[in-house]
């Protein structure tokens, strides 16, 4: 299912006019977002429920407005304990904690909210960010 | 994804094709992971050339079995990494921990 999403967001993302590399980003992204509510919200069971929405939006960044592709995830799992959102160090050469890294380097906002019995995931990439691309 | 095997002298080629993710990535660490520890190959290659997509969960398989082949004394050799795999590597900090060439010639060589 994970493939079917990818593919179905890379068409997306290019058809907003993100580079090849930025779609690589964002489907890396939602990826890694969906994979961790299966494992951790879900403990590994697939078939429970994922929200998934997307819009393109105009917000601000660096005082300018940009238009911006807004990914929001939603699961009905166990609220996240805020503490665990912290990711690990790189310099620890071992399997697994990467998904929160490569999701805060390929996005440009990450916030995570709690609502409704559901955990809220909100991802912003901006479209045509100037200067080095995140990742390269 | 699909693996298949192809067992030279003393090396172990396997020839990865498709996506690594959540679904896939089990198998992948399985094999490699056997391929060390079990058969204690003394160099084990990965032609990753037809590897479309990798996440997280598959660079996690290639840190476990590169730690498996430190344990046993072996080789781990990736080769073929095309810009999507060599950017996701690149992007968790840990592509200088892998031996990687550009061909299977250059990994395979004495």
């Amino acid at each position: 299912m994970l493939c079917v999403v990818r593919q179905a967001l890379g068409q997306l993302a290019a058809g907003l006019g993100f580079s090849e590399a930025e779609c690589h980003a964002v489907v890396l992204a939602v990826d890694e977002a969906l994979t961790n509510i299966i494992r951790h919200a879900y403990r590994g069971n697939a078939e429970q429920p994922i929200e998934a929405s997307f819009h393109r939006i105009e917000a601000a960044q660096n005082g300018q407005r940009r238009e911006a592709l807004e990914i929001l995830l939603e699961d009905r799992g166990p609220a996240v304990d805020p503490e665990k959102l912290c990711g690990r160090a790189l310099e620890d050469v071992k399997p697994g904690g990467l998904g929160l890294h490569f999701i805060r380097e390929c996005m440009d906002t990450v916030e995570f909210s709690r609502s409704e019995g559901r955990n809220q995931l909100r991802l912003v990439k901006f479209l045509n960010v100037q200067g080095p691309e995140k990742g390269s | 994804m699909q693996i298949a095997a192809r067992r030279l002298d003393k090396i172990t080629i396997f020839d990865i094709s498709g996506d690594i993710d959540l679904a896939t990535s089990p198998e992948l660490r399985k094999g490699l992971l056997r391929e060390l520890r079990e058969l204690r190959t003394p160099r084990v290659v990965l032609n990753l050339k037809s590897v479309r997509y990798i996440d997280s969960s598959g660079v996690a398989s290639l840190v476990e079995a590169l730690k498996a082949s430190r344990d046993v004394g072996s080789r781990l050799i990736l080769f073929g990494l095309n810009r999507t795999v060599r950017d996701v590597l690149q992007l968790s900090k840990l592509a200088r921990i892998f031996e990687i060439y550009e061909d299977e010639a250059q990994s395979v060589s004495p």
